[in-house]
């Protein structure tokens, strides 16, 4: 099989007009006669959904939150790029390409980078339109502000509710079609499985999770907008809920799952403090505009953060990045951190933290200033840890944010399954091995309003859908896959709690496929978890009803989809010998920096899935570069 | 410390309800209030007792989906934070804490702290939107906004959502959240073309979904983890009374 990206042939610039003028359109009196399902309410979704039933679709949307309000994209805090060039600072599409494409350690297509890029400002004018209240200046101006990776101020965001903000004005425009009956919400339903029909993506199968009972909807299209995998770590900054199932379901259908190993960990939240603990909290990258990054230059040093002078300071980034400085990408960031705290530098009780301090921006711009561009970060870590940001420095580390990898799909938003799209963060396609700030609300929003409207249309004019019955064998048969999953995980009757698994899986994953990965990391990985896989299919235990609200059966597909996935992480950290942005393998480092290995590894990895226990095949794409040239990423 | 846990405990929408008492040893200062929960919850499991359901996702206070009653009062002790943001060093050893699901007519439980929230949505779906369409649309800075403005939509726009102010208000009423949309809507030019309209819609909405009418205790205000102030009620009185002439 041989992977089609379907990328358009033509200069970059031209690409994306030429393709969407040659995509078949669906005559608009002909829309109301197809059915589109769309999983997932974030940004991605949302915008979808909303933006296909404005063109006349009929949308079925679905969510396993009770309000498509609730997706994990309200807790976005910082921002969302776009070139606007407000800030008169030399910005392009042409820079903001080329800081991603860098950004991504060239691992990512260049027409969809440019694409994005290139749509990115509508997002802003779409969202000032639905009355996303973005920050202002006192001229009545949208503000900008900077992040990591870029040297221009093209970041546009709502206090530090970015994410919120975005989401409501994409719930409110989704909101608008169900009142016009042009959608149909499903709260409280999670995707348990996908129904193909000759060939085709045509519906899925999902779990009410008030009533437990197993429902089948069907459609010409199926759109997963389902997000990220970060939880497969266990302890992230994704919500609680967020986890695999959809993509990972639909990948053991047939669809490829494309660089699962590029993850990306983050250097700016709130350090582990128990065992206990449920969730990390970022403290947002827009931080890094204003606060500084330190250690004491003595190990194990005791003193108070304030007690220790100037001079016995060390501003590591600002040592090592002249020119980027706080600002250097997220992965260099951690890195450090990391590298800084393993050689005994790090602060705080448990000595895995380093200082983000805002005295000498507060000196500088007034506390009031501080407050109002911050105010509830600084309350949330305040609430947390019992600190006060404003007197004494932030205590940071790095934690698991963000997953690059998903499913994979063509320069159409299609996966290799026919009629199954996947946007958002759930598929792999425009951030490579590492993802600049600010640029996942920007990809969502793209993907959602700008850019499947046109392409999906394109797939239904293009095709003929036969009619399915709900009660073909196919059909059913998915379905009682679905039921037989559930019957077995009750009947285990195991000593184990899910969560206890999970933490299992979290600590293989954090140790071994976390911040840098060594071949022996990883087959040691691959090894242990096998056998949790094991341990959990003879030992997990179940309470509760089955036809009821049940987190725990709700969980346990979650986890079992982890420990699948988790494998598939580390086999391809293990396939790709080279270290490129988020993934970092120890053997392929100079002087502390990823060293890549362009000869041999720029391709993305797409995996396909041949049966329980087998392994997977690896399918690749290979990358072309033909406007910007692969160099070292410096950042000095 | 250790804790005793009074716990609303319902099995579904038509079943009778009770509190049930729970002990709990080893809660760490730390912990966050649905951690301890959770700790709660591992002990069931390892009992083969049902869990306790209760609503809850980014744990940081922006989702709105967590939320019940703490000792009286929604969202627990503390002001300005979701109960996903209270922490247990808020309590003593020794306390006895009860803790029950909101409770309103337009708020039905779906299982023990487990609410059904949808009015909200529903309330919004009859007008708290700007009906722009995807594409077509002017550049971003064609309309500049007067920030003063800008910032009043914003605190209005903070809204989680989570209907704390319901649960706090004798009669139920949902004033504060539907006056934060019509606050953070009605505050800007672009939303200014469509208010008189949406307000009407959206007070009619909220009668229908049984919520209460104010009568000025700003409970809802004391409660409201987002801190949204009553003088958008007054804003969004002030508009209906307009839109109505
Ligand atoms: C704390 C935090 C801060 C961030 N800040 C920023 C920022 O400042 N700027 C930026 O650009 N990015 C930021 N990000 C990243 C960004 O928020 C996410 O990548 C993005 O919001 C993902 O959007 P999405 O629409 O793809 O998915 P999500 O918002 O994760 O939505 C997933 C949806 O799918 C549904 N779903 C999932 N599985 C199923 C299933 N099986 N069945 C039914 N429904 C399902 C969920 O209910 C939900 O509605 C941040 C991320 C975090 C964690
Ligand atoms: S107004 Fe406050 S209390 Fe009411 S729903 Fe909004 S955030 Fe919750
Ligand atoms: S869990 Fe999201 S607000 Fe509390």
């Amino acid at each position: 099989m041989i992977l089609d990206s379907k990328i358009p042939a033509g200069p970059l610039e031209k690409k994306w007009t030429s393709h969407r003028f040659n995509l078949k359109l669906v005559n608009p009196a002909n829309r109301r006669k197809y059915k589109i399902i769309v999983v997932g309410t974030g940004l991605a979704g949302s915008s979808a959904a909303a933006s296909f039933a404005e063109l006349g679709y009929n949308v079925l949307s679905f969510s396993y939150h009770e309000s498509p309000r609730r997706a994990h994209s309200i807790a976005a805090q910082g921002g969302i790029n776009a070139p606007k060039n407000y800030a008169n600072d030399g910005d392009s599409v042409w820079r903001l390409f080329y800081d991603t494409i860098k950004g991504g350690d060239y691992r990512a297509r260049e027409a969809n980078v440019y694409r994005l890029a290139e749509v990115s400002g509508s997002i802003i004018d779409q969202c000032v339109a639905q009355g996303v209240p973005f920050a202002r200046d006192y001229a009545g101006y949208l503000d900008n502000r900077s992040f990591g990776g870029a040297q221009v101020s093209r970041t546009f965001y709502a206090r530090g509710q970015t994410g919120q903000q975005l989401l409501l004005g994409a719930y409110q425009a989704l909101l608008r079609q169900v009142n016009e009956k042009k959608i149909t919400f499903f709260p409280r339903r999670e995707m348990l499985d996908l129904i193909l029909h000759d060939g085709k993506a045509r519906g899925i199968v999902v779990r009410n999770l008030v009533n437990g009972k197993i429902e089948t909807y069907t459609a010409d299209a199926v759109v997963l907008a389902t997000g990220g995998y970060g939880n497969v770590f266990y302890l992230s900054t994704n919500a609680n809920a967020s986890n695999a199932t959809a993509i990972w379901r639909a990948h053991k259908r047939g669809a490829f799952f494309a660089n699962p190993c590029y993850t990306q960990i983050h250097p700016t939240c709130i350090p582990v403090s128990g065992d206990y603990q449920s969730k990390l909290t970022l403290m947002s990258e827009s931080l890094r505009n204003d606060g500084r990054i330190w250690v004491p230059k003595k190990k194990n040093d005791l003193r108070k953060p304030n007690e220790i002078p100037e001079n016995e300071r060390d501003y590591y980034l600002e040592r090592l990045y002249p020119s980027f400085g706080n600002l250097v990408p997220r992965d260099i960031a951690s890195r450090r951190a990391k590298e800084i705290c393993d050689n005994g530098f790090g602060v705080g009780e448990t000595k895995m933290a380093v200082y983000l301090d805002f005295v000498d921006s507060i000196k500088r711009l007034g506390k009031e200033t501080i407050k109002q561009k911050y105010g509830n970060l600084f309350d949330m870590y305040k609430q947390i840890t019992a600190e006060d940001p404003y007197n004494v420095p932030m205590r940071i580390y790095p934690a698991v944010h963000y997953t690059m990898g998903g499913l994979w799909v063509d320069y159409n938003l299609m996966s290799n399954l026919p009629g199954l799209f996947v946007i958002g963060e759930a598929n792999f396609s425009d951030h490579g091995a590492n993802r600049l700030g600010a640029s996942a609300l920007m990809q969502g929003l793209a993907d959602g309003y700008f850019i499947l409207p046109y392409t999906i249309g394109n797939y239904l004019a293009s095709e003929k859908f036969g009619k399915i019955n709900l009660t073909d064998s196919s059909i059913k048969s998915v379905k009682n896959n679905v039921e037989e999953i559930i019957s077995k995980l009750f009947n285990i009757k195991g000593k184990t709690s899910v969560n206890e698994f999970h933490k299992k899986l979290g600590k293989i994953m954090w140790n071994n496929v976390g911040m840098g990965r060594s071949k022996k990391s990883l087959n040691e990985a691959i090894n242990q978890i096998k056998k949790l896989k094991k341990e959990f299919w003879s030992d997990v235990k179940i309470v509760g009803e089955k036809e009821n609200v049940n987190a725990v059966i709700e969980k346990a597909q979650r986890v079992a989809d982890f420990i699948e996935l988790g494998e598939l992480l580390a086999t391809d950290a293990l396939n790709r010998q080279e270290s490129c942005g988020g993934h970092f393998r120890e053997e392929f480092q100079f002087d502390g920096e990823a060293m890549r290995n362009d000869k041999k590894f720029t391709y993305v990895s797409a995996w396909e899935f041949k049966g329980e226990n087998k392994k997977e095949k690896l399918h690749k794409e290979k990358l072309e570069f033909e406007n910007v040239s692969l160099t070292q990423r410096s950042y000095k | 410390m250790k804790l005793n846990l009074k716990v609303w405990r319902q099995q579904n929408n038509s079943a009778k309800g009770k509190f049930v008492n729970y002990k709990i040893d080893d809660v760490s200062e730390h912990m966050s209030f649905l951690e301890m929960l959770d700790v709660l919850n591992e002990e069931l499991i390892k009992k083969s007792e049902d869990t306790i359901a209760f609503d809850h996702d980014c744990r940081e206070g922006i989702c709105g989906s967590c939320g019940f009653m703490i000792n009286g009062r929604a969202h627990g002790p503390g002001s300005g934070i979701a109960t996903c943001q209270l922490h247990m060093r808020s309590f003593k050893d020794g306390d006895t804490i009860i803790i029950e699901p909101f409770r309103a007519e337009g708020f039905p439980v779906i299982k023990d702290l487990m609410i059904d929230r949808s009015a909200f949505d529903r309330i919004l779906q009859v007008g708290g939107y700007i009906s722009a369409k995807t594409g077509g649309i002017p550049d971003g800075n064609a309309i500049p906004i007067k920030k003063e403005d800008s910032d009043l939509s914003m605190d209005a726009a903070a809204c989680i959502g989570c209907g704390a102010c319901v649960a706090a208000c004798p009669n139920s009423s949902a004033m504060l959240f539907v006056s934060a949309k019509i606050s953070h809507l009605g505050l800007l030019p672009q939303g200014k073309i469509e208010n008189d309209e949406r307000v009407i819609k959206l007070v009619a909405q909220m009668d229908e979904e049984k919520f209460g009418s104010c009568s000025n205790t700003y409970a809802c205000e004391a409660e409201c983890p987002k801190e949204i102030s009553v003088t958008n009620i007054a804003r969004l009185n002030k508009y209906f009374i307009k839109a109505n002439l």
